[in-house]
């Protein structure tokens, strides 16, 4: 029991594991517990047991966070790398893209991707969203897309013209549906129709007649969208609605391309088709290229094409590209223009007001945690009141109290006139710029510094400067050689816990901060809820979580993160 | 910090001029919390000392704005929603933050470090990021906008206060004392109760107060992760001081820094007893 | 001919609300802009709607502002909590564009003119600007200056480019922090004529001369994001002119009595009305089509102009437009639509800010944070 009792077991008494210590320190002869198992095994199992136990109760509250904020968390950073917009939006134009060299502008069929792809999106709404995607790398973009899709439902308007021309049946949903419609879906779907009135639920999936799709691959590809979007987005029914043009203009293209395609059909479709094949080449219709050239000459540059290129996979890493001002180009990785860069600048102002707030929280700190650590426990702690007061205060409290104070006709500035320092038309500007940001968050932070200096210097032995003193240093040798050395943990300590709270400050100067004043956090709210670029917020936010890991990771080293005090 | 009697001039320059620094920094501390209070009973619709303020004429005081703080539906719907808010998230901080830090302190926790980083994370991750990510996780999973939301994400942001607290009353408790209770027959539930709990529930409670206040005062997360129904009063605050600017805030202000005055005494006192009970400190 | 048309209406109004006999969802949450809007559409809406039903419960979000993202973020998590939302037309398009606006047909939900006139020709197609879009107001952006600023030494700004003046007219100014207008007004300050604008403003070379223009006052500028921040901005003093909404001019100047005078010259139109989130459950739809019903006719869309100076979105409202409901002054010639006022105005290019807002908006930003 000896050795038990003089280790860290001081308090604790024995525990299973030093019990187990003893216990292979005995060695010679085995050591039975009372109900005759070896002793060894017995402590063994009791120390397992309680693990466990230790672990049981720890385990809720790990899971409730790992749940609540890990995931949170761990979520928003796959959202910075997220890109499946452009590949779900435009899935055939991403695929006809990956043969294109770059060089000038895409070939028709690529158009012809783009066109059925945008005649889908627009139906679905998603084409705007994907403009305002692809508008994060490259201005313009937005208001092409938009552009664009007002334009997209008229695409191939012409074929269908000349198909009705040709024969009105086209025009009849039931000719498309007996062409295209597998005679499954068409007998499930009768029997629907005849009882919707008893509540039948949605309209049975849409399927293609085997074999169309070999035929006729772009226009069984486009019916097959257009009865799927037509049924989800507007509940109608492929039997009762005109297919889009594009359908037209897509079996046309399949005419052109198979004009025997007829002799995969049989009675009426053959014949209707085989009468459509013949005339097809003699109809006159626009390219898509042509098409969309006329629609926006945009679409003859290559940069958009390049984008798309260049960001058709489903996951990216532009987003971090553009937090730190590059951007992702056909030739690989770029600086952005110089118009454009603004997160270096940024960051670099968010790290340059913390390193101040920190500085000036030292400066203020520092004497006040001295005199609090030098005088008589009572007055300490009633001194201490007036540090904890604003410690305990509401945030928004003290940022309302600097609002009022630092404005240009508020409080400081009525007195710094009153008391004739400045003129009535020299007042300062204190607010809504870096200034008024750093004086507030000064305050707000300084008992965060406060703290742990004070906790540090009340265990330095006041005897230390004292001997220094008597061995001949001045007042200010003793302090500068003897006790400042000692009190460096206490401001290495505080330095970093408000340099980690600084950095990720977003209430404070949000409101006294103007747009001198502001951090990366303002830029990440901004994003979330203004510009809408969520990848980049998100991306913005790993940088500064990363940022603020390595902080911490020093802080537990320096301090360790169980000995943070709180007052 | 008393000035020996042999001090030169310098010295006592020195020493006073020390003094005054320290209590200009008090000053710089306390001084924008006590500017607010005389401004909340402005009888004007202003931020700033009307000259009928400044020469103490009753007729410049009055006490609209607290009256337009009980009587305006917004912010009574704040006060209601933070009342109701707060103390639900610090219930879910104390009772997991509690179990665990007695966990953590048994001193046979596999990767306690891990878990300790962990558990710890809420306080140290930048409010804008946890609430941002909240905002897009709590959006999919159908919490943003709710009470439930907001509470949970409440709970997670107070408990590294309980497990902080908790763990450091929990240093240098008596496991003999447990051990004495279980020798005269207390099961294990019984000895938590009436052992355990007495010696920590100090630490407990102002574990409880720090979640409570840190719910009460949170404004970033629930701007993401709540909707206008789950309004708190920092929110209505935050509102108010960005968009309409009324003295009511003041008076708001005002009321907290007096609820802050009283936490901190109920904390402090809780301290001084906890030091006493475990003998840190002479009584 | 007035029974005649009284019959219409209740016949349409019966035909029209058959919401009644439904279920309705007793809380509502309406999405507006704060301040002395906010209060206009409690007094003159939802009052009067809860003194007709007291048990809806209203709950009032002041998020506007970020109605695209937060209407987003709802349609993603398939959780709607807004029912009603305020925004400016140029929002309500995105909304409808991106589909997290319902399209609605006026004729169907909305009330005609008590002459018998469908709700779509009442407001006419200026005001549904999309198919989403119900209109409440036409107002104005304009600015407002502090009549005593003693550096002016009496001039006082009569036109669009004293803005821009910082010689005669020193002092911090505050603008909104959005390209919206204060790019059309720094192109129009720069000698770009009010035709050629927004073709200017397409080009590259357009958008830096009019951040160029916009340079040069930038380190005098307080941005604002709220309506209510200018207002407060020149009642405290802090800038000596700034551009807002015109109401909330008005509620600084008439009704808290402030040295603040309104500068008409190039005021910029634009229009706010409703919209209603795609994907409501049937309860609250039914509610908020009987509260809009309601909220949209044509007394209360007058109602409304008692509190603020803001034109009524229907024609056969105009008439009905009186005194303000506390100050007891005629609204007329403080509305945006006064002809006295509308020297120099001109109409934003809504459809134009929709296209090119994602453009201007990160170019500007960026402008802003160097």
């Amino acid at each position: 029991m000896t050795d038990a009792t003089h280790g860290p077991d001081a308090v604790t008494g024995v525990t299973p594991d030093t019990g187990l210590r003893i216990a292979e320190q005995r060695a010679g002869g085995e050591m039975v517990a009372a109900d005759g198992t070896p002793l060894k095994r017995s402590l063994n199992r009791a120390l397992r047991r309680e693990k466990l136990r230790a672990l049981a109760l720890v385990a809720p509250l790990f899971l409730f966070i790992v749940v609540t904020f890990i995931a949170p968390i761990a979520d928003m950073l796959f959202r910075s790398v997220e890109n499946q917009i452009v590949s779900e939006t435009l899935p055939r134009t991403v695929v006809a893209l990956e043969d294109w060299d770059g060089d000038d502008m895409p070939e028709e069929p690529v158009f012809a991707a783009l066109a059925q792809d945008l005649a889908i999106a627009v139906e679905l709404k998603n084409h705007t969203r994907l403009g305002s995607r692809l508008n994060y790398e490259t201005t313009a973009a937005s208001s092409l897309f938009r552009r664009t899709g007002r334009g997209a439902d008229d695409i191939g308007e012409d074929a269908a013209d000349r198909f009705v021309a040709l024969d009105p049946a086209w025009e009849e949903p039931a000719t498309w549906v007996g062409l295209m419609a597998s005679p499954d879906w068409i007998e499930a779907q009768a029997e629907w129709a005849a009882g919707a009135d008893d509540d039948a639920g949605p309209e049975p999936r849409f399927e293609l007649r085997d074999g169309v799709a070999d035929a006729l691959p772009r226009a069984a590809d486009m019916y097959a969208a257009f009865a799927r979007v037509i049924r989800t987005e507007d509940g109608d029914s492929p039997t009762e609605e005109e297919p889009w043009p594009i359908v037209c203009r897509a079996l046309h293209g399949d005419l052109i391309a198979n004009p025997d395609a007829a002799a995969g059909f049989d009675g009426a479709n053959a014949q209707l088709l085989a009468a459509a094949a013949e005339a097809a080449p003699a109809f006159e219709v626009t390219g898509f290229r042509d098409t969309f050239l006329d629609i926006d000459e945009d679409w003859g540059d290559t940069t958009i094409w390049e984008t798309i290129k260049a960001f058709s996979s489903p996951y990216t890493a532009g987003y971090f590209l553009s937090a730190v001002d590059l951007q992702l180009t056909a030739d690989g990785v770029a600086r952005q223009p110089e118009d454009r860069q603004i997160y270096g600048l940024l960051f670099g102002r968010t790290l340059f007001m913390s390193l101040t707030i920190m500085g000036c929280c030292v400066l203020l700190g520092y004497p006040i945690a001295f005199l609090l650590a030098n005088l008589p426990m009572r007055s300490a702690n009633l001194l201490l009141i007036l540090v904890l007061l604003p410690f305990w205060t509401s945030l928004l409290v003290r940022t309302s109290a600097w609002k009022v104070l630092l404005q240009q006709q508020g409080v400081i500035n009525d007195l710094l006139v009153w008391s004739g320092i400045i003129s009535d038309g020299g007042r300062l500007a204190l607010i809504n710029n870096q200034t008024g940001t750093i004086i507030a968050m000064t305050h707000i932070l300084l008992p965060f510094m406060i703290l742990p200096l004070y906790s540090v210097m009340k265990t330095i032995p006041p005897s230390y400067v004292r001997a220094a003193k008597s061995l001949g240093a001045t007042n200010f040798t003793a302090f500068r050689r003897v006790y400042f050395p000692q009190s460096v943990p206490g401001i290495g300590a505080g330095c970093i816990l408000v340099f980690i709270l600084s950095i990720g400050y977003y209430i404070t100067p949000e409101l006294v901060g103007g747009t001198t004043g502001t951090f990366i956090s303002n830029r990440i709210a901004y994003h979330i809820s203004q510009s809408l670029n969520w990848g980049l917020a998100a991306a913005l936010g790993t940088i500064l979580l990363a940022v603020v890991l390595v902080l911490y990771w020093l802080y537990d080293r320096i301090v360790g993160i169980d000995n943070v005090s709180l007052g | 910090m008393v000035l020996p009697p042999y001090a030169t001039l310098g010295q006592r320059i020195w020493h006073y001029t020390f003094l005054v620094i320290c209590g200009l920094i008090f000053f710089f501390l306390i001084a924008p919390i006590l500017t607010i209070i005389p401004l909340s009973f402005n009888a004007e619709n202003f931020f700033t000392f009307t000259p009928g303020m400044l020469a103490l004429d009753g007729d410049a005081y009055s006490l609209r704005h607290y009256r337009d703080f009980f009587q305006n539906p917004d912010w009574q719907q704040a006060l209601s929603n933070s009342v109701r808010i707060a103390p639900a998230a610090t219930l879910i901080s104390v009772g997991l933050g509690t179990l665990a830090a007695i966990g953590l302190s048994q001193g046979h926790v596999p990767f306690r470090r891990a878990i300790m980083v962990v558990l710890i994370s809420p306080m140290i991750v930048p409010l804008i990021i946890s609430a941002a990510g909240m905002y897009f996780f709590y959006s999919r999973v159908g919490l943003q906008g709710s009470y439930l939301g907001v509470v949970l994400a409440h709970a997670a942001l107070g408990t590294p206060f309980v497990i902080i607290t908790v763990t450091a009353t929990l240093v240098g408790f008596d496991r003999s004392l447990t051990r004495a209770a279980a020798n005269l027959g207390a099961g294990p539930v019984r000895t938590f109760f009436k052992v355990q709990m007495p010696l920590i529930l100090p630490g407990v409670i102002s574990g409880g107060l720090f979640a409570f206040i840190t719910s009460f005062d949170e404004v970033v997360v629930v701007l993401f992760v709540g909707s206008a129904g789950q309004k708190t009063l920092p929110w209505q605050m935050f509102i108010g001081l960005r968009e309409q600017i009324s003295p009511t805030i003041l008076a708001v202000a005002t009321i907290l820094v007096a609820v802050s005055i009283l936490l901190l005494a109920t904390v402090e006192i809780l301290r001084r007893r906890s030091e006493r009970l475990r003998g840190l400190s002479p009584a | 001919m007035k029974l005649k048309s009284l019959m219409l209406t209740t016949g349409a109004a019966l035909i029209a609300v058959p919401a009644l006999a439904q279920e309705m969802a007793d809380e509502m949450t309406i999405v507006s802009w704060g301040g002395a809007y906010q209060n206009s559409q409690l007094k003159a809406y939802v009052e009067p709607y809860q003194e007709m039903h007291p048990e809806v419960e209203v709950i009032w979000d002041e998020s506007s502002g970020e109605a695209v993202a937060g209407m987003r973020a709802q349609s993603e998590a398939g959780n709607i909590t807004w029912d009603l939302v305020d925004v400016t037309a140029a929002d309500s398009m995105r909304l409808c564009d991106e589909g997290l606006a319902m399209e609605v047909d006026p004729d169907e939900i909305l009330a005609p003119a008590p002459d018998g006139t469908p709700a779509s020709e009442d407001f006419g197609e200026e005001m549904l600007v999309s198919e989403c879009f119900i209109p409440q107001i036409a107002y104005s952006y304009t600015f407002g200056y502090r009549t005593d600023v003693e550096e002016w030494e009496g001039r006082t700004p009569d036109e669009i480019c004293d803005v821009f003046n910082l010689e005669e007219f020193p002092g911090q100014r505050s603008l909104e922090k959005r390209p919206h207008n204060n790019m059309e007004w720094a192109l129009y300050c720069d000698g770009v004529a009010w035709e050629d604008i927004y073709d200017t403003l397409e080009t590259e070379e357009g958008q830096d001369r009019a951040l160029a223009k916009l340079d040069t006052i930038k380190d005098q500028t307080v941005w604002w994001t709220a309506g209510a921040d200018t207002p407060q901005l020149l009642a405290d003093g802090e800038v000596v002119m700034g551009s807002t909404y015109n109401g909330r001019l008005f509620s600084v100047i008439e009704e808290q009595d402030q040295p603040v005078a309104m500068l008409w010259d190039a005021q910029s139109y634009d229009l706010d009305g409703w919209v209603i989130p795609e994907g409501l459950d049937e309860p609250a739809l039914n509610r908020v089509k009987d509260f809009l019903y309601f909220a949209t006719d044509t007394q209360r869309l007058a109602d409304q102009a008692a509190w603020i100076s803001y034109g009524p979105a229907r024609k056969s409202s105009a008439p009905l437009v009186g005194q303000h409901a506390e100050l007891g002054i005629d609204m007329a010639p403080h509305m945006p639509t006064n002809p006295d006022n509308a020297s120099n105005a001109f109409v934003q290019n809504y459809e134009w800010w929709a296209d090119y807002r994602d453009d201007l908006d990160s170019k500007f930003q960026a402008w802003l944070a160097q």
